[in-house]
């Protein structure tokens, strides 16, 4: 646990409602070491979101963190004062948006919001700031980085910008960054570029990543392991290529049937039947046994093995080589 | 840039030219100013006579250039009432009526930013909440009221503040002051927060729900996640973005608080252009009311043009001559 960048522990979410209170997000416990990514997966409103915004502190109200911890580096952040964790933010956690045509600031040239945030969080000069703002942008592969400096996000491509928001979060060089959704806004040919980028500078900075994504390829080329999370738990966790070859949840085994692989030639598509629960209507026990091709009388009464305790791979009783 | 100011500037000659129209026909439409100014005892010489002076025998284009050459120099000929240079009566109340405008613009953009900002940023506090139901009063209530009311609460019962007039006024030969007396100060109070309360909240509410707009935007959720200050977020993100749309309302309630000040004038008994309006118009004093009319016009265009050259200062996305390709 040492060498873990980021380490979270039964982190629970709960939106507290007028007569009820919802739990996007319950018993997810993961770790990322320094260097390696983390891929989390899931279907929209799986709560993949939801935890990179609690570990980075920015939970719109009234969502708040009900219950579990989270560790950066050592140190315990889930509880640190606001105005800590606003220093923790930028400077240790770094995180890239999903839509780099409004992640950035429309009235301030990118020089301008690159230099505002390394000023910020590092102890530099303004000149060295900037010297420093050009640096990030070469960096990141913006070409003629001295000249477009001080342009504005308008004059940049999408592509081009999700390299400046990349910049961005990277300028101070945190030990964590959290990647949601990253390429999902963007041109399919630029998607890989992007993917690689962030993967290279990750790497080359020991960097941890928790990508956030719904796209099972980009984990597969890029991710060292990955979460699989259904109805705001986690589901399945492992290392990239054992979950992708023998996927031990039914419901990663679902999620990798259908999707897309043109080299087999398939006719039709597999889907998994139905649609996630609402979260003001989880079914009890295991929340995907409605859905589930594998159901047996025990999956609606008691919830699946908890992940950490049995130290298994998938939250499941029935988990494919997990035995029952 | 250059330009845009270019063609901003002819459509505002244009616009002027038109209001300039519709001005110069009062002349001709409303009434005969010669029954007017001539007595009961009047023969068909005085008439011809005072037509030809007022160059009225003239044929309409004509008339209309001279009305147009003369205004252009500040000459809307002579006050049918009065007997003097309209230019020079119109001189002489002007500056009563733009330092009252000038300080209620100053109490409504001051106010309704700074109000405007703080309920957004405060939204769920109480403070904020009774600020916002407050303003419903500034929006709802009609001028008039809103100044009677003052009158009655300050004049009448606390007996603080002057009910009407300017006070006392210093000449500093071509303006003339009430910002140095203590009476002029006084004075301006009442009329000041009667004519500038209604642009104010309105103001205010604008800001605050555009604030909450951008609040709510990627790039401030990016600017969080960066760990820049709320101070920063809020002042130097969010403000800026929130000005754009505001800054035309503003331009324009501006504009309407001169016109506007027609109301207050005659509730106050200020001695502005506005109060002269309403004295010329029941008087049929038409070369007042032509001039009077250009003026506000002037005015209006000129915030309009300010306004509009003011979003290249503030929205670099204009700025068309530089590689704004979006995408």
């Amino acid at each position: 646990m040492a060498a873990d960048v980021l380490s979270v522990r039964n982190l629970r979410v709960e939106i507290p409602l007028r007569n009820e209170v919802l739990c996007p997000v319950d018993g997810v416990s993961f770790n990322i070491p320094a260097g390696e990514i983390l891929g989390v997966v899931g279907e929209s409103g799986a709560g993949k979101s939801m935890t990179g915004n609690a570990v980075i502190g920015l939970l719109d109200r009234p969502a708040h963190i009900a219950g579990g911890e989270i560790w950066l580096n050592g140190q315990r952040i889930d509880n640190l004062p606001k105005e800590a964790m606003r220093r923790l933010r930028g400077k240790q956690i770094g995180m890239v948006f999903q839509d780099p045509l409004t992640s950035l600031n429309p009235l301030l040239p990118i020089g301008e919001q690159l230099r505002e945030t390394i000023l910020e969080h590092l102890p530099v000069t303004k000149p060295q700031a900037a010297a420093r703002a050009i640096a990030a942008l070469e960096e990141v592969g913006i070409p003629a980085a001295a000249r477009r400096i001080d342009s504005y996000p308008h004059e940049f491509s999408g592509g081009m910008r999700q390299r400046v928001v990349i910049a961005l979060a990277l300028c101070a060089e945190p030990s964590l960054v959290i990647a949601d959704e990253p390429t999902t806004a963007l041109d399919v040919s630029v998607q890989a570029q992007i993917i690689a980028l962030l993967k290279r500078l990750c790497r080359e900075r020991g960097t941890a990543v928790m990508l956030v994504t719904h796209d099972m390829g980009v984990i597969a080329e890029t991710s060292d392991s990955v979460a699989v999370m259904y109805a705001g738990r986690l589901c399945e966790l492992g290392p990239v290529r054992e979950v992708m070859t023998h996927p031990a949840h039914p419901y990663t085994i679902g999620l990798m049937a259908s999707t897309p692989l043109a080299a087999k030639g398939q006719k039709r598509l597999n889907q998994i039947p139905g649609a996630m629960p609402r979260l003001d209507n989880l079914p009890t026990a295991c929340a995907f046994h409605p859905r589930c091709p594998q159901v047996q009388d025990r999956c609606s009464v008691e919830p699946g093995p908890d992940l950490e305790a049995c130290g298994g791979r998938a939250a499941c009783w029935f988990a494919n080589g997990a035995g029952s | 840039m250059l330009a845009f100011t270019i063609r901003r500037t002819f459509q505002s000659v244009v616009v002027l030219l038109v209001v300039g129209l519709v001005a110069f026909s009062m002349f001709r439409f409303v009434g005969d100013p010669v029954d007017n100014m001539l007595g009961q005892e009047r023969t068909g010489a005085d008439i011809e006579r005072l037509r030809t002076q007022l160059g009225l025998d003239q044929p309409f284009p004509v008339q209309y250039f001279k009305f147009l050459r003369g205004a252009v120099q500040g000459n809307f000929g002579v006050s049918y009432r009065q007997g003097r240079a309209v230019s020079g009566i119109i001189a002489e109340r002007l500056p009563a009526t733009l330092e009252l405008a000038a300080v209620s613009a100053i109490l409504a953009v001051v106010f309704g930013f700074g109000l405007g900002v703080f309920t957004a940023i405060r939204r769920d506090g109480w403070a904020a909440n009774t600020i916002m139901t407050l303003s419903l009063v500034g929006v709802s209530l009609p001028t008039f009221l809103i100044g009677i009311l003052l009158i009655y609460l300050f004049s009448v019962e606390l007996n603080w503040l002057p009910s009407f007039g300017r006070g006392d006024v210093v000449d500093l030969g071509w303006w003339r002051t009430g910002l140095l007396t203590e009476s002029g100060l006084k004075a301006l109070i009442l009329p000041a927060i009667t004519l500038g309360l209604y642009q104010m909240t309105l103001i205010m509410r604008l800001v605050r729900s555009e604030m909450l707009e951008v609040l709510r935007q990627d790039y401030i959720r990016f600017a969080r996640a960066r760990g820049l200050k709320e101070r920063v977020v809020h002042f130097r993100h969010a403000l800026k973005n929130t000005l754009i749309p505001v800054i035309t309302v503003t331009g324009l309630q501006l504009g309407s608080i001169i016109a506007f000040a027609i109301i207050t004038e005659t509730v106050f008994q200020w001695p502005g252009v506005g109060l002269l309006f309403i004295n010329s118009i029941q008087f049929v004093d038409i070369p007042i009311m032509a001039a009077y009319l250009m003026l506000i016009s002037v005015m209006f265009v000129g915030i309009n043009l300010v306004v509009d050259l003011l979003y290249f200062a503030i929205d670099p996305r204009l700025h068309v001559g530089s590689s704004g390709v979006k995408g």
